[in-house]
C-alpha cells in the first residue's frame, strides 16, 4: 500500500491532471458546468512525509466523495472540484515559497495545508499579506488567531486539559504526582506551560519536568530523574515527537515504569499510526486524548475509516489529525455554498456558524476560527486502538488559552472589527 | 551507595552506548585516518539487519529458535555492515586516501545513498543485493591457487559474480514471498522488539538494572575485548599497526597494504553494524537512525585522541557519566544543602538539553589545553 500511495503521491505533484481525473469516478454524472482548483499542502519528501502524506490522502479522498455527489453548487452552476498537490519537503522557507505559487501562479481559493507549527508560522506572513485562506487541520499549541488561517485541530483546552482533570480526578493514579515530558520545541513547552498552571489550580503538584533535544534517543537521564521523582508512581505527560516516543517507551518499560507499577503516560501525539509503529505492547495502558479515535461506535466514524481503508487499503488507519483533514474540506465546501461564491472575504465571513456531522460527531466553527470539538479519552488496549473511557460534551476552542500566564482573559473573534485578533474578555 | 551504584550504572550505560558506536570509527578515523561520514549509515544497516533476522527466525521453521535471533544478528550485522564497507572502500575511499575533504565529501553522499536506498527498496531485496555482494566479494578467494594464478582467472571472477547474482535475487525473492513485511519498500521506522527473556529487569544488589542495558554494556565490552586482542596478538593486528605507524616502510617489508586496508575497513565497519544492533533495542529502526549518533562518535574519538582505543573507551564512559551527573542532577542528590547561587545553576543545567550544552562546552575548554584528546598518538608519525 505504502509504495502505491508513494507512487500516486508523486504522480499526483509531477502530472496533476492525470490523478485528478482519474479519481472522479462513480457518483451522480460525470457532468459538471466548471471546475474549481484548490492546493494541498504537505510534505512529501523528508521526516514530516510520514506523517504528512496521510492528510494529503484524506484530503484527496474527501474531493473525491464531494464531487462524487456532484460537486460544489455555486450560483446554480455545479463546480468540479480539482487539485495541486505542492512538496513542502519538511523544510519550513518552503512552505511559504509553495503557499506563494499556489496563491499568485495558480490562483487557488484556498489551501489546505501544514503539519508542523514551525511550517504554519512561516506560512502566516503569506497569506496575511496576501490576503489568502489557509485551513491548518492539526492540533496545536494555539495562542495564535490568524484571519487568515481557519483551524480544524484541537486547541489545548480541547485536549490537553480535559486530560489533566482525567488524570488528576479518575485515573488509577488519581491525586498523584505529574512529571511532564516533552521534546524541546514550542508546542510541548507551551503545552506544558498551560498542565503546570492547571495542576496547581487542581491542587496537584508538578514534581519535575524535562525536554529532549529533537533526535536524540538518549532517555537514561530521564529515566533516572522520573524514578527520583516518583519513587512509587505518579502522572506522565508526555509530548514527545515521533521516534523519540518509540526510545521513551522502550526505555521506561525496561526501567520498570509502567501501569503495573503504578505510572501512567497520558499522550498527546500518539494516535493510531503512532501506536502501530510503536508496539502496542509498550504501550497498553497508558493513555491518550484526542478529538477523534478510530474505536468511536457511530456511523459516521465506521463510514469514514471504511471509505478511507477501501480507497487506500485494508491495512490503513485512520487517525485524529486525518479527521480534522476531512472536515476541514466539507466545511470549505458547505462555506463556498453558502457564500454563493470562491472570493476570501464572502466566504470567511458564511464560514463562522458552518455545522458538520463530523466522524468524531457535530463541530461547529467559532468566531475565533476554530472548531468547537468533543473531546475523548482513551486507553490504549492490546490490538493497538483506544478503549474510549470518558467523552465531553461540545467543548469551545480557547485560541487564548486560560490558563497560560500571557494569554488569560484574552479572546479572538473575527466577526466583530471591533474586537478582532486579541481582545481583552 | 545504592545512589553512587545507580548513577554509576546509568553513567556506564550511556558511556556504553557511545562506546559501540565509536569503536568502529576510533578505527576507521583512529587508524586510518579515514574520515567517514558514512559511519553512522553501517550503523543503520547492522539495526536494519536486526530487524529483518527478527522477522525471519518468526518464520515457522526458524519459530523455536526466535529467542536467540538477537545473538545471530550480531554476527549477522557484523557481516553486512563488513560487506558494505569493503564494497566502499574497494570503490570509493581507496581512491581517496591523503584527502580528507574529499573523503568527508564523498562519504557524506554515501550516507545519504544508504538511507535513501533503505527507504526506496525492498528489505527483502536489500538483503539479497547483500548476499550476492558477501558471495561475489569471498567466493573468489576461495578458489585453490591453480585458478587463481591462472590466465582465466577473470572469467571464474565473472561467472562467480553471476551466481551471486542468481542467489541473491532469489534468496530476495524467497524471502520478499515468505515475510510480507519485507516485501515492500517503507520509508517508515519500524521497531525491534527484544526477546522476552531480555526484557524487564535484574536486581544486582538491591537495585534494579534494565537487561537491555546490561546486554548492551556485555555487547560493548565482549567488542572491545575482542579488537584489542586481534589488533595486539594477531598477526593481522600486527601489520595494521605496522601500516598504521609506517605505511612506505610495512609496504617495502613486504606487507599488502591493499589487503590491510580493506580489513581494517572492513572492521571498522563490521563493528559500526554491531553497534546497530545495541541501538535498535534502544529506540526504533529508521533511515536516520545512525545520523543521531555520527556527532557523538566523532566526539569521543576526538576527545579521546586520535589512534588510541583506550582513550575513546575512557572518553566515551567519561562523557556517559559527566551525562548523567549533569543531566540527572545528581550533584544535588549527592550534596543536598550546597549554597543557593551553586544549586540554580546546576538545577540549570539539569535537563537533558541544557546537560549537552553543558559537555559540549567543556569538551571544547579541554581541547583548549589538550588539543590531541586524552591519549596523543606518540612517535615521528605525528609530526608528518
Amino acid at each position: 500500500m505504502r509504495i502505491s500511495r508513494r507512487i500516486l503521491a508523486g504522480l499526483a505533484t509531477a502530472s496533476l491532471a492525470v490523478t485528478a481525473t482519474s479519481c472522479g469516478g462513480g457518483g451522480t454524472s460525470g457532468s459538471f458546468d466548471d471546475t474549481v482548483t484548490v492546493g494541498i499542502l504537505h510534505s512529501l519528501s523528508g521526516t514530516m512525509a510520514i506523517s504528512e502524506s496521510t492528510l494529503v490522502d484524506t484530503e484527496k479522498m474527501a474531493i473525491e466523495e464531494i464531487n462524487a455527489a456532484g460537486g460544489v453548487t455555486v450560483g446554480g452552476k455545479s463546480y468540479k472540484i480539482e487539485y495541486i498537490v505542492e512538496d513542502g519537503a519538511s523544510d519550513w522557507p518552503t512552505f511559504a515559497e509553495k503557499s506563494k505559487k499556489l496563491i499568485d501562479q495558480d490562483g487557488v481559493p484556498v489551501v489546505f495545508g501544514g503539519w508542523t507549527s514551525a511550517s504554519r508560522k512561516a506560512m502566516l506572513p503569506v497569506y496575511e499579506s496576501k490576503d489568502a485562506f489557509l485551513y491548518y487541520p492539526i492540533q496545536y499549541e494555539a495562542q495564535e488567531c490568524s484571519n487568515n488561517i481557519f483551524y480544524t485541530g484541537a486547541t489545548p483546552n480541547q485536549q490537553s486539559e480535559p486530560a489533566t482533570d482525567f488524570m488528576y480526578k479518575r485515573s488509577p493514579a488519581a491525586g498523584g504526582d505529574f512529571f511532564l515530558v516533552g521534546s524541546d520545541y514550542v508546542f510541548p513547552r507551551t503545552s506544558n506551560t498551560i498542565t503546570k498552571a492547571q495542576v496547581k489550580q487542581l491542587g496537584g503538584k508538578v514534581v519535575g519536568e524535562d525536554y529532549l533535544p529533537l533526535g536524540n534517543t538518549e532517555v537514561a537521564p530521564i529515566i533516572s530523574k522520573i524514578k527520583k521523582a516518583l519513587p512509587d508512581g505518579g502522572i506522565i505527560i508526555n509530548t514527545l515527537n515521533g521516534d523519540q516516543n518509540v526510545a521513551f517507551f522502550k526505555q521506561i518499560q525496561d526501567a520498570g515504569i509502567t501501569p503495573s507499577s503504578g505510572y501512567y503516560v497520558m499522550n498527546y501525539s500518539i494516535a493510531e499510526e503512532e501506536i502501530s509503529t510503536i508496539g502496542p505492547e509498550f504501550l497498553e495502558g497508558h493513555y491518550g486524548a484526542w478529538n477523534y479515535m478510530m474505536s468511536i461506535d457511530t456511523p459516521a466514524s465506521k463510514k469514514f475509516a471504511a471509505s478511507f481503508k477501501k480507497r487506500w487499503g485494508a491495512d490503513r488507519v485512520v487517525a485524529d489529525p486525518q479527521e480534522s483533514a476531512y472536515n476541514m474540506v466539507y466545511l470549505w465546501k458547505q462555506a463556498v455554498e453558502d457564500a454563493g461564491t470562491f472570493d476570501d472575504n464572502a466566504v470567511r465571513e458564511a464560514l463562522v456558524g458552518q455545522k458538520f456531522d463530523a466522524p468524531q460527531g457535530p463541530v461547529e466553527v467559532m468566531a475565533n476560527h476554530h472548531l468547537s470539538q468533543t473531546v475523548r479519552i482513551g486507553e490504549i488496549n492490546a490490538e493497538g486502538g483506544f478503549t474510549i473511557l470518558e467523552e465531553t460534551g461540545v467543548v469551545l476552542p480557547q485560541a487564548w488559552n486560560q490558563k497560560h500566564p500571557s494569554s488569560k482573559g484574552f479572546a479572538c473573534d473575527w466577526t466583530d472589527p471591533s474586537k478582532g485578533e486579541k481582545y481583552k474578555l | 551507595m545504592e545512589l553512587l551504584l545507580d548513577s554509576l550504572f546509568n553513567g556506564v550505560a550511556i558511556g556504553s552506548v557511545l562506546l559501540v558506536a565509536a569503536l568502529g570509527l576510533a578505527i576507521v578515523f583512529g587508524l586510518m585516518g579515514v574520515i567517514n561520514l558514512a559511519h553512522g549509515e553501517l550503523m543503520m544497516l547492522g539495526a536494519y539487519t536486526t530487524y529483518v533476522t527478527q522477522l525471519i527466525f518468526k518464520l515457522p521453521i526458524l519459530k523455536p529458535f526466535y529467542n536467540s535471533y538477537i545473538i545471530v544478528s550480531i554476527f549477522l550485522a557484523f557481516i553486512v555492515s563488513g560487506v558494505v564497507g569493503i564494497l566502499l572502500e574497494k570503490t570509493i575511499i581507496r581512491k581517496l586516501y591523503g584527502s580528507p575533504l574529499e573523503t568527508l565529501l564523498a562519504t557524506w553522499g554515501v550516507s545519504l545513498i544508504l538511507q535513501q536506498f533503505v527507504r526506496s527498496v525492498p528489505l527483502a531485496y536489500g538483503t539479497g543485493l547483500v548476499i550476492s555482494l558477501l558471495i561475489g566479494l569471498f567466493l573468489p578467494t576461495t578458489f585453490p591457487s591453480k585458478i587463481k594464478e591462472s590466465i582465466n582467472f577473470k572469467y571464474f571472477k565473472f561467472s562467480s559474480w553471476i551466481f551471486a547474482a542468481l542467489t541473491g535475487v532469489l534468496t530476495g525473492s524467497i524471502i520478499s514471498s515468505s515475510v510480507s513485511k519485507l516485501s515492500r519498500a517503507s520509508a517508515r521506522n519500524v521497531d525491534v522488539t527484544a526477546p522476552s527473556w531480555m526484557r524487564g529487569q535484574v536486581e544486582i544488589i538491591g537495585t534494579a538494572f534494565p537487561k537491555t542495558r546490561l546486554m548492551i554494556i556485555v555487547i560493548t565490552l565482549i567488542s572491545v575485548i575482542a579488537i584489542t586482542l586481534f589488533l595486539n596478538q594477531s598477526a593481522w593486528g600486527m601489520r595494521i599497526r605496522a601500516v598504521t605507524q609506517n605505511r612506505q616502510m610495512s609496504d617495502c617489508l613486504g606487507i599488502s597494504t591493499e589487503k590491510v586496508d580493506i580489513i581494517t575497513f572492513g572492521i571498522g565497519s563490521g563493528l559500526a553494524g554491531v553497534a546497530g544492533v545495541a541501538v535498535s533495542l534502544l529506540g526504533s529502526v529508521g533511515p536516520n537512525v545512525g545520523g543521531n549518533y555520527i556527532v557523538g562518535c566523532f566526539m569521543v574519538v576526538v576527545l579521546g585522541g586520535v589512534g588510541n582505543l583506550l582513550g575513546t573507551v575512557l572518553a566515551s564512559f567519561g562523557i556517559g557519566i559527566m551525562t548523567d551527573l549533569i543531566g540527572a542532577g545528581r550533584l544535588l542528590s549527592i550534596w543536598p544543602d550546597m549554597p543557593l547561587p551553586l544549586s540554580n545553576t546546576i538545577n540549570f543545567f539539569a535537563t537533558t538539553s541544557m546537560a549537552r550544552v553543558m559537555i559540549f562546552a567543556l569538551i571544547v575548554i579541554f581541547l583548549q589545553f589538550k588539543p590531541t584528546g586524552l591519549f596523543p598518538q606518540k612517535g615521528r608519525m605525528v609530526e608528518n
